[in-house]
């Protein structure tokens, strides 16, 4: 009952009028920034770093606006994703896959509220397991070592064939493209630079949001205007639909929201795995084990629900590192630890004796947070939704607008803008030969820490490879991965037999 | 459209926040050459913050995250197009001079900028963990003389960077005579370096004492050795020194700015004495203790002297270990 007292104290210190108000701004400001396509959580939270600071805000307060930036940009994410075909930050690409495909399907609405409430279960379990699990969970952190990750990332990616429902061969090439791409930059293992022609801007890699901004947004105004000088433009008017969930489909999504929170968290809890792999863990995972019907990648809810609340769930486990280790798992929190350390704070395994005031002022201020988000986005959908009535060759110009600036306000280099419209063009070529661009970013953005860990365990055992499969828990972790690549190509007949028929049977209807 | 104009215009606010900084000349700006989050933003914002609160400056310090070449694409940035910017002030620590040093900025030398004043210096630790049977630097020292293979010493800078050479000025001054042979695992932060201690998968720990401070608090890990010339003050006492031990070994990761090479010579001695106003002040030393920042107060030309002999001493040990030729 410790927990629950320390918590009443944690409510007793965020529940004053000027917290909640600062709570609401936050929300609301981050939900905004999480759309914008290229200004992601970590952006949002560096650029309110002044603000809180000019405000004299103390820490508690301060920790309360940002955090809430922190959610709400998480919550964000998704809109653009669903509406526009366009990542708003990267944890929000996979709920692409199936969000715009339902929105196109005439149930934009539907797909909006149910991945809020999606967003809420994710944020709202995790916040549970911070306050319950935080010093326990710390271990399992601690039971990651260099060979486990590189089990757990191999993992993800032999689960890839999930992600992507058309030519698994074109998302295994756009998965080795992502990778190759990943290798640009100072090697760190070495200090060496690799592929970047003495280009300084090109040391440290490319930076994954011009990549995601490039690849979505340009290549879909690439699209538009090529349709559009082609006089074939989109005539057909995307349809809204509700703008709540019936309860059947909330019931049908519960499953797989609590399964996916749970995933994520976990994937959250663990640093240096983050937001990113746990919506794309959560997504790829839940499609193995309820995709019957291959309905995933068409506009399936669940696989709106999967990635929403695994990545949610996440932010959420990207805090326990952040807080009791002082290791950041994401690029937020890593922000946010940075505040933390400006306020005087070292966070750290003392941080919850120590400063027990500030840690459950934070967590009932997540609490508070996230209600507030599911109460401002589930009226605000049919808000979003006016974002369908603008027409093409308005939304592009300011699609095309927003990248632009959006970009150069973070890094303020002109480079980037250059790398931005060569993504933008590579993009719209992939697009026309049906290659799958989630692959190619979830390439780009992991493959340097897979290479990374790959190369420590390697050379923390003195070459032996062997070491990758030393451990229970990567021998687990690659049993797991192994099930998941060979099980699909056994059972592959069987399903592309019952898939013909079905597409017979589809093609007769239509007939 | 309705729903665009408030879009568009909170991007307008937020994005421009930078840019009107750029332009408005009046304004102090303060370059962090890393994505918000490491040391250098940590050093923009804290110095910002403070002497914001002691009114060494009126306007809010403008904090601009250029990241890009580890602090290199800043500083070309800032030689080639604000060469004489008088409001600009750039974080550097000692990774920056390790990198001009090694040639990492490509183009680029330490005499195209004006260094201005340190802020503090945090000396370099090298430590294991609790429960480790080793206790003292020698030990550690030993272990690796005996068997470069058996011990695995993670940091958080890339190979050749700073973590790096920290603990390759140790094994030199202890008589390792190839240091190549010590096997240095990179990785992404001192942070992550301190958890894979934690977890077993390494054997030693090299970094800064920023970095190790929470651990050894809570017991979690022990210092078995602080690069610094003396024991530190405080509640860092207890550490024992590498010299103490025999190791001549010193490795400070210095903190502070520099300028605009064209920067006026008013706008210099402006900083610089801003700088130390802020160095002096009591609430300065708060902030150095509750960060483990040691002294390390240099400003004007003796950090220019400093800056360039660190270069020269780091020239010396790449060349080497054969990070440079």
């Amino acid at each position: 009952m410790d927990i629950l007292a320390s918590l009443g104290d944690g409510f007793g210190i965020a529940l004053t009028w000027q917290n909640l108000a600062l709570a609401l701004l936050g929300c609301f400001l981050g939900t905004i920034m999480g759309a914008l396509p290229g200004l992601g959580p970590s952006n949002g939270v560096a650029i309110l770093i002044p603000l809180a600071f000019t405000m004299g805000l103390g820490a508690t307060p301060s920790l309360i606006l940002l955090t809430s930036v922190y959610y709400g940009a998480m919550y964000g994410g998704r809109i653009s994703s669903i509406l526009l075909n366009i990542p708003g930050d990267e944890p929000a690409m996979m709920t692409c896959l199936d969000g715009h495909p339902m929105a196109k399907k005439g149930m934009a609405g539907e797909a909006l509220s149910l991945s809020g409430v999606a967003s809420f279960v994710g944020a709202f379990i995790a916040t549970w397991g911070l306050i319950l699990l935080a010093p326990q969970l710390v271990k399992i952190a601690l039971l990651f070592g260099p060979a486990e990750y590189f089990a757990l990332f191999a993992l993800a990616f032999m689960t890839l064939g999930g992600v992507s429902s058309t030519n698994q061969a074109k998302s295994a090439f756009a998965a080795a493209l992502g990778l190759g791409l990943a290798t640009i930059g100072v090697d760190t293992q070495t200090g060496v630079p690799r592929f970047t022609f003495g280009e300084v801007h090109l040391y440290d890699g490319l930076d994954f949001l011009v990549a995601i901004v490039g690849l979505f947004a340009l290549s879909e105004v690439f699209i538009f205007l090529e349709n559009r000088h082609g006089g074939n433009a989109d005539g057909s008017k995307l349809k809204i639909g509700k703008l709540y969930p019936p309860m059947s489909m909330l019931k049908a999504c519960t499953p797989t929201m609590l399964r996916t929170s749970v995933l994520g968290f976990v994937a959250g809890v663990l640093p240096g795995a983050g937001a990113s792999l746990g919506s794309f863990i959560s997504y790829s995972m839940e499609k193995r084990l309820v995709d019957k019907e291959k309905t995933f990648g068409t506009g399936d809810p669940r696989g709106v629900a999967a990635p929403e609340a695994g990545n949610n769930a996440a932010a959420g486990g990207a805090l326990v590192p952040m807080l009791a280790l002082g290791v950041p798992g994401s690029g937020t929190t890593a922000v946010l630890l940075a505040v933390l350390l400006s306020l005087n704070i070292t966070p750290g395994p003392l941080l919850f004796s120590q400063n027990p005031d500030v840690v459950w002022g934070l967590i009932a201020a997540l609490f508070i947070a996230n209600f507030m988000l599911l109460a401002m986005n589930i009226p605000m959908v049919g808000l979003f939704t006016r974002i369908l009535m603008v027409p093409s060759r308005v939304l592009m110009p300011i699609v095309a607008m927003v990248s632009f600036v959006g970009i150069y306000g973070i890094s303020g280099s002109s480079f980037d803008l250059l790398v931005m419209i060569g993504f933008g063009v590579m993009g719209w070529v992939l697009r026309k030969l049906d290659v799958p661009l989630v692959p190619i970013i979830l390439g780009t953005l992991l493959g340097n820490s897979m290479e990374n860990n790959l190369r420590r365990a390697v050379t923390i055992d003195n070459g032996n490879w062997l070491t990758l499969f030393d451990s229970p828990l990567s021998l687990g972790l690659w049993a797991i991965a192994i099930v998941g690549f060979v099980l699909p190509l056994f059972f592959g007949r069987k399903v592309k037999a019952s898939m013909h028929e079905r597409r017979d049977e589809e093609g007769s209807i239509s007939d | 459209m309705k729903f665009f104009a408030p879009r568009g215009a909170i991007a307008a606010i937020a994005l421009s926040l930078s840019a009107v900084a750029a332009q408005a000349q009046e304004n102090p700006e303060c370059i962090a050459p890393a994505n918000p989050g490491g040391g250098w933003d940590f050093t923009c914002r804290q110095v910002g913050k403070s002497m914001q609160d002691l009114g060494l400056i009126d306007k809010t310090m403008q904090v601009v995250n250029l990241a890009g070449g580890g602090g290199g694409v800043a500083f070309a940035e800032v030689v080639n197009k604000r060469g004489d910017d008088n409001d600009l002030i750039v974080a550097a620590s000692s990774a920056t001079a390790t990198r001009l040093a090694q040639g990492a900025y490509p183009g680029n030398t330490m005499d195209e900028v004006r260094w201005l004043a340190s802020i503090g210096a945090d000396y370099g630790v090298v430590a294991v963990a609790a429960d480790s049977e080793i206790d003292t630097l020698p030990q550690l020292l030993d272990a690796i003389k005996e068997d470069p293979t058996s011990t695995s010493v993670a940091g958080g800078s890339a190979v050749g960077g700073w973590d790096h050479l920290k603990v390759l000025i140790a094994a030199d001054a202890y008589g390792i005579e190839d240091v190549r042979q010590v096997k240095y695992i990179a990785f992404d932060g001192g942070g992550e370096a301190v958890t894979q201690l934690l977890a077993g998968s390494v054997q030693a720990f090299t970094g800064d004492i920023s970095e190790a401070k929470g651990f050894v608090d809570s017991g979690d890990i022990k210092v078995i050795a602080v690069l610094a010339p003396e024991r530190l003050d405080g509640e860092f006492s207890e550490m024992p020194t590498a010299r103490e031990q025999g190791v001549d070994a010193i490795g400070a990761n210095w903190r502070g700015f520099y300028a605009p090479g064209g920067m006026s010579d008013e706008a210099y001695d402006a900083w610089v004495s801003k700088i130390a106003d802020l160095y002096a002040s009591d609430e300065w030393k708060e902030i150095m203790a509750a960060n483990g920042l040691a002294p390390l107060d240099l400003q004007g030309a003796d950090f220019e002297a400093f800056v360039s002999d660190s270069v020269a001493q780091i020239q010396s040990i790449s060349r080497e270990i054969g990070i440079i030729k």
